[in-house]
């Protein structure tokens, strides 16, 4: 009966509220425009594409949570119990109308800007005269392959596969293409030259991810998954595994080398010879 | 006809202690079972995440209770399992909607108990066999598994070769989460049956509590996805003790052994895994979402803005949460036109989020709010929901989730929404109810030291996540010590176990709380928060049977607060409209 | 008359003593046919079925789809041989969902004899399948077909497993519903909650018979 006894006095938990909300915001901004903890520069075209979507996402979402969260605590403190009156209303069809359709457009619109990015990466193959180099996963290492002269990959055996003598593939040693398939535990590819990785596994699901790139692939058992990008920033990057796959999972770690033409080539003859011994 | 001679039978509770608290029929004595059960799982997931965090920051700490007390690679494993494990399944699919929704959805709808009891007995005492059959696994031999919560096959399928729990100890993860589905589905059946047939007089849909729509909702989510997860579970039985082959493909050389299965697919298990999955973690958060409208509207002596939009969101979200699933594998191998199919989708499903938190926001405008514990829970809810959920837009992008997929990003992303917002939730809901559960009131001082403690906690936890996803901290790692571009985050891994302490710390202010007052606390009225809905128009204690013989008629919506021309700023939903005092 | 007889079994709700819930269909003073002791409405005996029956086939919809994926994916999906009682199994089902009407009607004629009589022949007719259904598993092992022998037969097992056992569970409802003694449900929604229940594994069985038999 009567008015609700007045919470007087109850703006402090108001202001602590609009407080750790400043803070949040405050940190967060900070932290994003500060790039503390950040991604490190993108070595491929589709890098950049990608980097430019995040881009757009960080301000579109960066918006709406300042916005968001600073209305929630203004909200919180204006209309913190003071005895004042309540202003009644049960709901407005126009807003409804108005924030479901902007948000509708928003995000969709994200998602669809996004897709050019995703289909460079995805869809349609790479372009022909791609170096095609197999990456295969294991418990818990890396193992990369190239065809080596005769552009051909030699037929693996699974019951072949024994890494203590020099097979860690299962390479058969009766097919003549895999003769001079070049089987190292590091990745070296070429600056500007379209790279097309095919991606498997012998045991466990694991997945093939180096940052710079911007490119990660699950490998899975029984299937061998393509994926292409050109790297255009010669260096070492670190490829690491990203599936958990195991208990050697954190120290499944193999260097990507990107060479200059020149340097690359050097690089494979080198393999050949060692092959040929 | 002729009339048997037969009482009411309902109406008197059974004698005896063991019919009455542990085989007990009544929905509010398992409802309490349940959040006692949910309670005891988050404090044994919350000291797996101390060691975690302990291991994470000083990574050649010793802890007791690990053999030479240093934490091995499996051990972390197994912790990061069995954490995963009790977390999503026992505290997060029970509570809110085992937990409290057993106890409350009778009373909000009118009725004197869940419309299959002794189903309902029956589904809580599988849920508690399978919490036991789960934790067993840490103390067989292998111990407990290590391929997570999300146990992808061939790790989970191939048995002990995959590595240290992976023998024993994951076959009982499968046959715990197996029971775990029929506890769930026989619960999912009683919901329904109960909110479709039970609501008592007046009580159209329309006019249900929000809470009620969630429960309903979150029950014919769960009736589906569930059952997908049973099947899963025994196909996976399957291929780890029969040796068939539905996950595990060919040619499999695992630590020099040639594996005899063939054929089968890793990916299914995705699929089915994630047609649950997905599902289940809005089965998590919608009876939370539902607490949190009727909490702010409580508070805020308003009603919750947009009804309609609301039931509308909710309805939304758990259809469409059957559609998006294929976004937790993006980069899995699956069809890229796929992906680009669930992207869309996804970011669809996040539009009546949006709206919901829209209108929550439009709940508090023009609100006279009143800073009850529950309360502020539950604007930190509103908090936590938005910075957790505009994370999901980037990683509902396929090109950006090529870079945070399997990162800490993800991490923080799902816990804001999970371990944070449903959690928040779930205090809402405790310190809302707990006058009508007990009689008594909790202290407002402690559940305000609480709320402070965790919400500046819990952000200082799960934000810095978010950068280290950036710096591309792979999830599940057990060290760092491999990959050198990871060495310059252990000054953040540090800031956020010691953060973790902290706000593990404050909530022993809660379980104190919690367990003082239901013998300390202070005596409660009947309706202390001055609330409309029906459970508030019974005494307490509640009767055994709810409304001991007075069934009430419904008149009115669930939230008539302030309501113009009206002398007190709420009308019960069964005051009855002649009794109703104009102002003036 | 026949509705007397008839009604003389049902537990009857008492009519004066504690108010019985007033549940939405129209409170007190209803057919109290409709309503148990408890005062708890009959239909929600039917929802619950009918719920219990969307989440089983979702269970099945689940190996299902598993199948089909499967079968695209492996290289060792091989035609097995159809064990040739199923067809015979598949006609006594069929049967039985006859028999079970049947015993319906008689039940709604007030015929209790003729009720229990054929309630009876559809319980066995149920375990005559379930039996059948054995003998179709040692035909599969007799022609060299075990459960991980490929993914064919895998299904194979695993859907006949699956249905028999749920199958089983709905033998058990109808011997229980068969010997009249009930506490909460009257006799008639008992038997139109079993009898749906019934027809739904009749009709699974069909479903997942012609996926075997057309996709093995």
């Amino acid at each position: 009966m009567g008015s609700r006894k007045s919470c007087a006095g109850s703006a402090a938990p108001a202001v602590m509220m609009a407080i750790v909300i400043l803070a949040l915001v405050g940190s967060t901004l900070y932290f994003h425009i500060a790039k503390t903890w950040w991604f490190p520069p993108a070595i491929t075209p589709v890098g950049h594409r990608i980097d430019h979507q995040f881009l757009i996402t960080f301000i579109v979402t960066g918006i709406v949570f300042v916005l968001a969260q600073l209305t929630l605590a203004w909200m919180v403190f204006k209309y913190r119990d003071h005895g004042q009156k309540v202003r009644f209303v049960r709901g407005s069809h126009m807003l409804e109308v108005v924030w479901t359709s902007a948000t509708l457009v928003i995000f969709v619109s994200l998602g669809v800007m996004a897709a050019h990015a995703w289909g460079e990466v995805h869809f349609g193959g790479p372009a022909p005269g791609a170096l095609q180099v197999e990456v295969t996963g294991a418990q818990f290492v890396w193992t990369f392959r190239y065809p080596g002269p005769d552009h051909k990959f030699g037929r693996v055996i699974p019951k072949d596969i024994d890494a203590s003598i020099g097979n860690p593939l299962g390479l058969d040693p009766n097919d003549p293409a895999g003769k001079d398939d070049i089987v190292v535990p590091d990745m070296y590819l070429p600056v500007n030259r379209t790279i097309e990785l095919m991606i498997r596994s012998q045991d466990v699901i694991h997945s093939f991810f180096v940052r710079e790139l911007r490119i990660k692939q699950d490998a899975v058992p029984g299937l061998v998954i393509p994926i292409h990008f050109t790297v255009t920033k010669i260096g070492d990057y670190e490829i690491t595994c990203n599936q958990l796959c195991g208990l050697g999972h954190y120290h499944m770690h193999a260097m990507l080398h990107v060479l200059s033409d020149a340097g690359f080539h050097q690089w494979e003859q080198k393999q050949e010879a060692l092959n040929a011994q | 006809m002729s009339s048997h001679a037969s009482p009411v039978h309902h109406s008197e509770a059974p004698k005896g202690w063991l019919r009455h608290y542990i085989f007990s029929l009544d929905h509010k004595i398992i409802g309490t079972q349940y959040i006692l059960l949910g309670l005891s799982a988050v404090t044994i997931g919350v000291i797996l995440s101390i060691m975690m965090r302990i291991h994470l920051a000083w990574p050649n700490a010793h802890i007791w209770g690990f053999s030479n007390g240093v934490v091995s690679p499996e051990d972390y494993l197994r912790v990061i399992t069995m954490h995963g494990t009790l977390m999503v399944f026992f505290v997060l699919t029970t509570v809110p909607q085992s937990g409290f929704g057993n106890y409350f959805l009778p009373l909000q709808i009118g009725a004197p108990d869940m419309a299959f009891p002794r189903i309902n007995m029956l589904s809580f005492w599988f849920t508690f066999v399978a919490l036991i059959v789960l934790l067993s696994s840490a103390f067989v031999r292998g111990g407990a598994p290590i391929s997570g919560w999300t146990a992808y096959a061939p790790l989970s399928a191939i048995g002990q070769i995959a590595g240290p729990g992976e023998g024993l100890g994951q076959t009982l993860w499968v046959i715990s989460i197996a029971l775990f589905c029929g506890a769930s589905l026989m619960s999912a059946i009683n919901f329904l049956g109960t909110t479709i047939d039970l609501r008592t007089k007046g009580l159209s849909l329309m006019r249900m509590p929000l809470t009620v729509w969630a429960w309903f909702i979150t029950a014919c989510v769960a009736l589906m996805a569930f059952a997908v997860l049973l099947a899963a579970c025994i196909l996976l039985l399957l291929d780890r003790l029969a040796m068939t082959s539905f996950f595990i493909p060919s040619g499999e050389m695992v630590s020099g052994v040639l594996l005899k299965h063939a054929g089968g697919s890793p990916l299914l298990w995705q699929h089915l895994f994630w047609f649950f999955g997905h599902p289940e973690v809005y089965i998590a958060i919608l009876p939370g979402m539902g607490i949190i409208s009727h909490v702010l509207s409580t508070f805020s002596r308003k009603p919750v803005f947009g009804y309609k939009a609301m039931v509308l969101s909710l309805s939304v979200i758990g259809f469409m949460s059957f559609m998006v699933w294929g976004h937790h594998m993006f980069v899995s191998g699956m069809s890229p036109y796929s992906g680009l199919a669930f992207s869309i989708l996804t970011l669809v499903i996040g539009v009546p989020s949006a709206i919901k938190t829209f209108n929550w926001l439009g709940t508090l405008w023009g609100a006279r709010i009143q800073f009850t514990a529950a309360m502020l829970f539950a604007i930190g809810f509103v908090s936590v929901f938005v910075t957790g959920g505009l994370s999901g837009i980037f990683l509902a992008q396929p090109a950006l989730d090529l870079y945070l997929h399997d990162t800490y990003y993800v991490i923080g992303h799902f816990h804001l929404i999970m371990g944070v917002a449903a959690i928040f939730a779930m205090f809402a809901a405790t310190y809302y109810w707990f006058p009508k559960m007990f009689g008594r009131m909790m202290s407002e001082t402690l559940g305000k030291i609480h709320f402070w403690m965790t919400f500046v906690g819990i952000y200082c936890i799960f934000m810095p996540m978010h950068y280290l996803g950036y710096a591309g901290d792979p999830r599940r790692y057990a060290s760092i010590e491999s990959v050198h571009y990871l060495f310059r985050l252990q000054p953040v891994y540090v800031f956020i176990s010691i953060a973790a302490f902290i706000t593990a710390a404050a909530q022993l202010f809660f379980y104190f709380n919690f367990f003082w007052s239901i013998k300390h606390g202070k005596p409660a009225e009947q309706n202390p928060w001055h609330a409309t809905t029906l459970e508030w128009s019974v005494p307490t204690p509640v009767p055994h049977d709810n409304f001991a013989g007075h069934y009430p008629t419904v008149y009115r919506g669930p939230y008539e607060y302030s309501v113009p021309g009206v002398a007190d700023d709420f009308v019960p939903q069964d005051l009855a409209p002649e009794l109703v005092a104009k102002a003036g | 008359m026949p509705h007397t007889a008839a009604t003389e079994e049902l537990v009857i709700i008492e009519a004066g003593g504690g108010a019985r819930p007033p549940f939405r269909d129209g409170g007190d003073g209803g057919d109290s046919s409709s309503h148990s002791r408890s005062g708890m409405p009959q239909r929600m005996y039917v929802t619950g079925i009918t719920v219990a029956m969307a989440g089983i086939l979702m269970f099945f919809m689940a190996f299902v789809s598993a199948f089909i994926v499967r079968k695209g994916v492996g290289s060792d999906w091989h035609a097995f041989p159809l064990p040739r009682i199923l067809w015979l199994n598949t006609f006594i089902l069929l049967a039985s969902s006859a028999t079970i009407v049947r015993a319906r009607q008689f039940f709604g004629r007030g015929d209790r004899e003729g009720f229990r009589h054929w309630w009876m022949v559809t319980s066995i007719l149920g375990l005559l399948f379930l039996a059948g259904q054995l003998i179709a598993w040692r035909q599969m092992v007799a022609s060299g077909f075990y459960l991980a022998t490929n993914a064919s037969s895998s299904f194979f097992y695993v859907l006949t497993a699956a249905h028999g056992l749920h199958l089983l569970g709905g033998i058990l409802a109808l011997l229980y519903v068969g010997r009249g003694k009930l506490t909460h449900l009257t006799l008639a929604t008992a038997t139109e909650v079993a009898s749906l229940y019934w027809h739904f594994m009749d009709g699974l069985w069909i479903f997942l018979f012609l996926l075997l038999w057309l996709g093995r």
